[in-house]
Parts: C-alpha cells; structure tokens; sequence
C-alpha cells in the first residue's frame, strides 16, 4: 500500500507533449535550443517543487519530416540542468535498442556525480525501422527483440554500476595504492547478442544505482524501482498499479489546464487544427487546476506517484506551479524534496550495497 | 631593427593559446598529497574549469579510457583511475562556465555517428560554441570486450574508420541550413521544410541513412584535436584537425622541427600553413626561484615516481614482474622479454626495449642512479621548471619563432594545481604582450583564431587562402 505523499514527476521535452506545443510556447522556435531556454525550464519545475523531471530522446527527430524538431541528446541535457538546479531529480530518457550499455552506463553515472545523487534513467526503446538505419546497425524487428535489447542493457548498467564497490579508492599511501583492485570486479556480461567485460570506468555512482523508471511491459519488473503505467481511467491505472511488481508505481497523467487566458479545452482545440495529439492509452485531464488536484488527490491511494506530460510548457507549468502544487503542498499530499537529498531517498528507496560487497560479506560471515 | 629587438622574430605578434587537461587517469596527477583532492566530485572539476577560465584559457580538456588498465591481467592500481565519462562532465561544465572552451576526447572506434556526432552538438549548442572533439582510436580486442561490436579493429584502419566517421559528422553537423528554425511562433512549420537534409552514407565502415536533428552552433561547428604522432597520425591531422595535441614541446628545436613537418603536411593537402593550432601537452612547475623550482619538481618526482611505481614502469619496459625488486637498488640484471601489446596499459609502445634498457644501464652506472632515481630521470620528460618571468620569457621565444602555439597544461595537482599558473604566469606573459587581457569571442573557434570549418569554405576561398 503506497504512503501517503503522492513523488510528482514532470516531462519537459521539447515546447510541452503536443506535437504542435511550439506554435503556443512563449518564445521562438530559434530559441527552443539555447542553453538559457533548457536551463529555465528545469528552474522553473524544481521551484515550483516537483520531484522528478523526466527529458525524452530518440535518434530521430522528433517531429516528422520534412518539418522536423530539433533535440539535444537526453543526457547533456540533463548534465547541463544538473548543473543549474541543486534539488529536483533528474531522469534522461535513454533507449539501449541500439546505443553501447558500456557508454549509457557510464553517462548515467557520471550524471549521478555530477548531480550529487540526483539521478534517473527513463527506460525506453527505438522501435522505428529508421532508427536502425540511423546507427547503421540490423533492425531490432519486434517487440521480443527490444525487450531483450532493454533487459540486457539495463542488467549491464546495474552490474557496471556495482562493479566498483563504494571503497574502492583506499589511497593508500603506505602501500602507494591509489585503488584496492579487489574492490573493482569484472561483470563478464555474456547475453544473446553481445558480451560486456567491465569494471565500469566511473566510480560507483552516489546513489549505488540510479532510480531506474520504465515501462513494465517493456522492462522486466526486477529491473525497475518505478513502472510507468497507463490507463485511461483510474481503474485501469489501479489494475496496471497492481501488477507492476516494482517498488514503485507511477501513473502517466496528460494534462491540458485551464490558463486565465484560455481553458484547457480551447488550448487543446487550437493545438489540434494543426495535429493531432496522438492517444497513448494514458489519462488525460483537460480542465481547471482545481479538478487535477482532485484527480492527484485520488490517484494517490492506487499509485506512489504521477508524471505529468504538460500540453504546453509555457502555458501549464505556470498554472501547476502556481496553483496545482501549492494546493496539494498544503494538504500534505506532495512534499517538495530537501536540500541534499538523493533522488532515491526523495523516492524513499533505500541504498543499495553493491552486490559485490554484499558477496564478499556474505563470504566473511561463512 | 637590430638583433636584440624582440620583435625581430618571425611571429612578433603571435599570442599563446593555453588549454587545461584533467587528466584523470595515469601516474603524473600527485594523489598521496593532503592538498590531492577528488577525482570524481564535480565540485573539483567546476574549480579547475573555473580556474583555467579566470586565466582566459581557451580550452577545458577531458580524456577517455574505454576500460581501466591492467598489468599482467590484474587491474593496475597505483594510480589514480575512475573518472567521469567526458561528454557529460563538459554539458554540465557548460552551465557553470561562460567562455572557456570544452573538450571532449571521444573514441571513434567505439563510438557511432549518429550518437556521437549529435552529443557533440548538444554540447556545442549548450555552451553556445565551445565544444570541441580530441578524435581518438583504438585498435585492440582487450578495449573491445567492453563493446557490442567487440573485436578488433586492424591497427591500419583505426585512422580510416576516424576519417570516414568524420565526413558523416560534418554532413550531420551541415545538416541544417543556417536559419533553418523558424524565428517566430507564427511560421508555418518549425523547420524551413528544404532547409534539412537527409544524411545518407555508405563506405567500408559505416552504412547510414539519418535525419540529422540538430542546427549549427555558434561556432559551426565543434573545434577538432587530434594527438596522433605517427607519419599516419599527423598527416591525418594535416586532412582534418583544428588543433594539434603533440607531444612536441619541451625542447626547442624538437617543438619547431614538429611545427615545420606540420606545415608542410597542411601545404601538400592545400590548407594554409597557419590553420592548425599545435598546443603540446606539458607540465609547468613554478618557483620564486630556479633553486626552488627545482627543489619542487625533486618533490614532485618522488610522488609521482614512487618505489612501486618505479618498478612497474621498469617492468613494462623490461616486460617482466619486477614487483619483488627493490626500487632503491641497482637496475634489474635480467634481460627484457619482448613483448606483445594488446593495449591492456594504453597505446604505447617501446620499440626496442633491448637498446632503452642498455641506455639506461649506461647512465645509471655514470650516475650511481637506482633505479627508481633512472625511472625519474630518463622517463619521459613533459614539463617546463622555472620562475614564472624566465618561463614567460621561454614560452614568448617559442611561440614567437613558430615552434608551438601554445600548451595543454597538464596540473600534477587536483584541484588547485593550476592555482600559480593563473596567478602568477599568466601575469607574466600579459606583460610580454604574448597573452590575452580579456577574452574577444565567445567561442573556441573564435579563442583559438581559426577559419570557419573545413566543409565550410568554397574551393576558391581554400585556393586563395593557400
């Protein structure tokens, strides 16, 4: 049974989840890739007090072409947003249909460092043909082979990410040894398709492992600290919720709120004269903010958190900072996370030991 | 003019161009000194960053290891190792930062275009102009091992498949026309719908076919360094680097026999003699007198070169374990085994370990050197020693006659081993009119004084230019 404090996420690709969010963002589309537009958003959700922010990526552009959206890769810009803001989680989405797990390991962790424990990684897949052509790589035809690209990716991250147990750097200048080599441990990863030898070249991230978020149909459940569920109606989410298996549960939530200029409805039927608004199977909430609060309020008791995917950006967040959050702050519902808090312990995970630690103990105590 | 104007020289206005290294990895970054600090906290990387930038460096620069090093099979582990993955360091970096340039060493082996081209390009578009790609190889199966593609990629084609991954990340760099993003929310599409161009590509190492997704930058595109030092590696260089990363930078007439090669490598490929930068890697050490300078390297030298490190660097030269040798004696009497390298202690390679060993027998005898005190001496020797006035004198008549444009500074202390080079050096070449009181450009192209990107200039403009 869930606590009672509801973890509230953010996505922030882009102008916001509408395909043609841009056309209502408050700025230009030349100014979408500044570093002052990446930076400001993240600032905005971390001090309108939401947990979690979550930024999606592809190899492929976003938008179709022949009018495609720019993106900067998932990773830098979390590194940069880390860098700017001292309290939120943050969460790149990074597929492993095709990228190095070797590499997305190591980025992760380094995003874990350098956001001192702040860190997440939103699971996903490249499931487009293009995707393959892209990386000049065989296509990963159907949904078994993904799920296996993902699980072995993901399991390959997790042992990289203890390969290094947290002592390993002894500096131990009576012996001129910088490291204990038999803290660092060789994974010897052997799956279907590829083989990983390791130690990871990144210290063990500050976390132990990053919060790990995915899809609990695309992801084994033992790999995940939250699934991602859908649902169109609290039911269906709830049924979802139950069946994760994951320590956490966080239900997708579309939202089109209701702005003193425009309602929620109206944004959404000016967004649609130019495309549509794709349905992914998840609730959506277009209407006044006090409504949502209420829908927040109720989801509550069948999941740990919600991560909102805003219409707008520029539009939605001011109304989710200003009123959304601040009401559910008062009665407790969401708390914003402290100062020097891990995303983990934010989440109320606990941190893990490294599995090589955990081994070499379970050894001594034989 | 008479012979003792200083500036009847060939280059009397050439100015220094100065660059950090981080290096992370390797004996020369001092670890046992209470002053060592974290290798992995980001708060030491924003200090040095920040520090380089107080000192108007032109560049911030991180290397890559694919898998930590080992000797005989075991992990090597008297010196510093675990470091950040570079690309990600430098996104960050580029928030606390304002103009100094970022570096990224990145391997073209490893890595694929599409992914890496367009990090590169984030981390361009991020700090508004100032990334730059070290492009690095490698050619072994151990590295590999950590890969999808594992295997072996044949020492011959490391510089063939980093040449052909950089035509695709040039086209997927010039993907997007300049203007290419609508200026306002009133456009009819966010793109110009021909202003985008499909990348296809097909060659002996990549088979591709993508949308590029992201527009030029500041700078065009991100600034290339390379470090190859082969006839292969420079003339590599020579077809597609902006800036040279040599080890050719201690000794005068070594650093400008290297410049001169490098200029007449860029004439024979039709590339004016100046567009390169060659910034050699070196370490500086300071003191307010040479007496004290010197006194400090001493110190230095025993921290880095201790007794196990000694005998470890003895042992790959010997290639033979002489762990239970004793640092503080006489020169292992054995013979050196000939071995293979399969890249397990980085690329290098003696070439004929029987005639260095003799070497070194020779002068430790002359010397009544042990051999911990032959590996410090006769090791490879990367540094400038002096007061900051004489070093700012040498360091003006270097880049004055030719022979470098400047130095990636290699800090044997983290992270405040940069500290005295700003405060104190720097001062010193701002006098001699050889350095820059304040930054002019925003980007490292613009730091570093270079043309727009190669892809960039018509056929006539590269003739005229040459």
């Amino acid at each position: 049974m869930p606590g009672s404090a509801l973890h509230l996420a953010v996505e922030l690709d882009g102008d916001g989840a509408h395909p043609a969010a841009w056309r209502r963002a408050a700025h230009s589309p030349d100014q979408l890739l500044t570093p002052h537009r990446v930076a400001h958003v993240a600032a905005v959700a971390e001090n309108a007090g939401f947990t979690l922010i979550t930024l999606d990526d592809g190899v492929l552009p976003p938008g179709a072409s022949p009018d495609p959206v720019g993106r900067i890769g998932a990773v830098e810009r979390a590194a940069f947003v880390a860098a700017s803001t001292s309290t939120i989680g943050i969460a790149p989405v990074v597929p492993v249909t095709y990228a190095e797990p070797f590499h997305v390991a190591g980025q992760l962790a380094s995003l874990d460092h350098l956001s001192a424990g702040r860190a997440g990684w939103v699971v996903a897949e490249e499931d487009r043909p293009a995707a393959a052509r892209a990386w000049g790589r065989p296509p990963v035809g159907d949904a078994t082979a993904r799920a296996r690209e993902s699980r072995d990716g993901v399991t390959v991250a997790r042992a990289l990410w203890d390969s290094w147990e947290d002592d390993a750097v002894i500096r131990s200048v009576a012996t001129s040894r910088y490291l204990d080599r038999d803290r660092l441990h060789y994974i010897d990863f052997t799956g279907e398709t590829y083989a990983v030898k390791g130690p990871a070249i990144v210290p063990r991230p500050p976390q132990g492992q990053l919060v790990v978020l995915g899809h609990p149909d695309a992801v084994p459940a033992a790999l995940l600290d939250v699934a991602l569920v859908a649902g169109r109606d609290r039911a269906t989410v709830a049924a979802a919720a139950s069946a994760a298996g994951t320590p956490l549960v966080f239900a997708e939530v579309e939202v089109a709120l209701d702005t003193p200029d425009a309602t929620g409805a109206e944004r959404l039927a000016d967004l649609e004269r130019h495309a549509p608004w794709a349905d992914r199977g998840r609730l959506r909430h277009t209407g006044p903010a006090s409504r949502l609060a209420a829908l927040l309020d109720e989801l509550s008791t069948v999941v740990d958190g919600v991560r909102l995917h805003p219409l707008v950006l520029d539009e939605d967040l001011p109304v989710l900072s200003r009123l959304v959050l601040p009401a559910l702050t008062e009665r407790r519902l969401v708390a914003r996370p402290l100062p020097g808090t891990s995303l983990r312990s934010a989440l109320g995970l606990q941190r893990p030991a490294s599995r090589y630690t955990v081994a070499a103990t379970q050894e001594e105590a034989r | 003019m008479t012979r003792t104007d200083p500036l009847d020289v060939p280059r009397p206005h050439a100015r220094l161009h100065l660059g950090v290294f981080f290096q992370g990895v390797n004996h020369w970054t001092v670890w046992s000194a209470p002053e060592s600090g974290s290798q992995i906290d980001p708060a030491s990387f924003r200090r040095v960053a920040r520090t380089a930038e107080r000192g108007l460096f032109d560049a911030f620069f991180l290397g890559e290891g694919l898998r930590l090093r080992e000797v005989d099979g075991r992990i090597h582990d008297l010196d510093v190792a675990g470091r950040p993955d570079a690309l990600t360091q430098l996104a960050a970096l580029a928030a606390v930062t304002r103009r100094i340039g970022l570096v990224s060493t990145s391997n073209a082996t490893f890595n694929e275009p599409a992914d890496l081209a367009r990090r590169l390009s984030g981390l361009d578009l991020l700090s508004a102009g100032r990334a730059g790609w070290n492009v690095v190889t490698t050619d072994n199966a151990w590295t590999g091992a950590n890969f999808r593609r594992g295997g072996y990629l044949d020492h011959a084609d490391r510089y063939r498949r980093a040449e052909e991954f950089l035509t695709v990340a040039r086209a997927l760099w010039d993907g997007w026309e300049d203007g290419a993003v609508a200026g306002s929310a009133g456009a009819p599409a966010w793109s110009a719908p021909t202003a985008v161009r499909q990348v296809r590509h097909r060659g002996p190492q990549f088979d591709i076919d993508l949308a590029p997704t992201l527009p030029r930058s500041a700078q065009g595109h991100p600034v290339i360094f390379q470090a190859g030092d082969s006839g292969e590696g420079r003339d590599f260089a020579a077809r597609n680097a902006d800036v040279i990363f040599s080890a050719h930078g201690s000794d005068f007439d070594d650093a400008l026999a290297f410049a001169e090669d490098i200029r007449r490598r860029l004439r024979a490929v039709g590339r004016p003699d100046d567009d390169l930068r060659i910034l050699p890697g070196t370490e500086i050490i300071l003191g307010a007198t040479e007496a004290e300078a010197l006194e400090k390297k001493r110190w230095i030298r025993l921290q880095q070169v201790t007794p196990a490190t000694a005998l470890g660097i003895a042992g790959l030269l010997w290639g033979i374990d002489l762990a239970d040798h004793d640092a503080d004696g006489p020169l292992p009497k054995e013979d050196p085994v000939i071995t293979d390298n399969d890249g397990s202690f980085g690329a290098r390679r003696i070439a004929d370990p029987r005639a260095v060993v003799a070497e070194w027998r020779a002068k430790a005898a002359a010397h009544g050197w042990s051999l911990r005190e032959t590996v410090i001496a006769l090791g490879p020797q990367r540094g400038h020693v002096g007061t900051p006035s004489a070093l700012a004198n040498k360091f003006a008549h270097f880049v004055r006659h030719g022979a470098i444009d400047g130095f990636n500074i290699t800090p044997y202390l983290i992270p405040h081993g940069l500290d005295d080079i700003v405060d104190l050096l720097v001062p010193e070449l701002q006098e001699r009119g050889v350095y820059r009181t304040e930054y002019t450009g925003t980007t490292l192209r613009s730091h570093l004084g270079l043309r727009e990107p190669l892809t960039h200039r018509s056929a006539a403009h590269r003739q005229q230019a040459g």
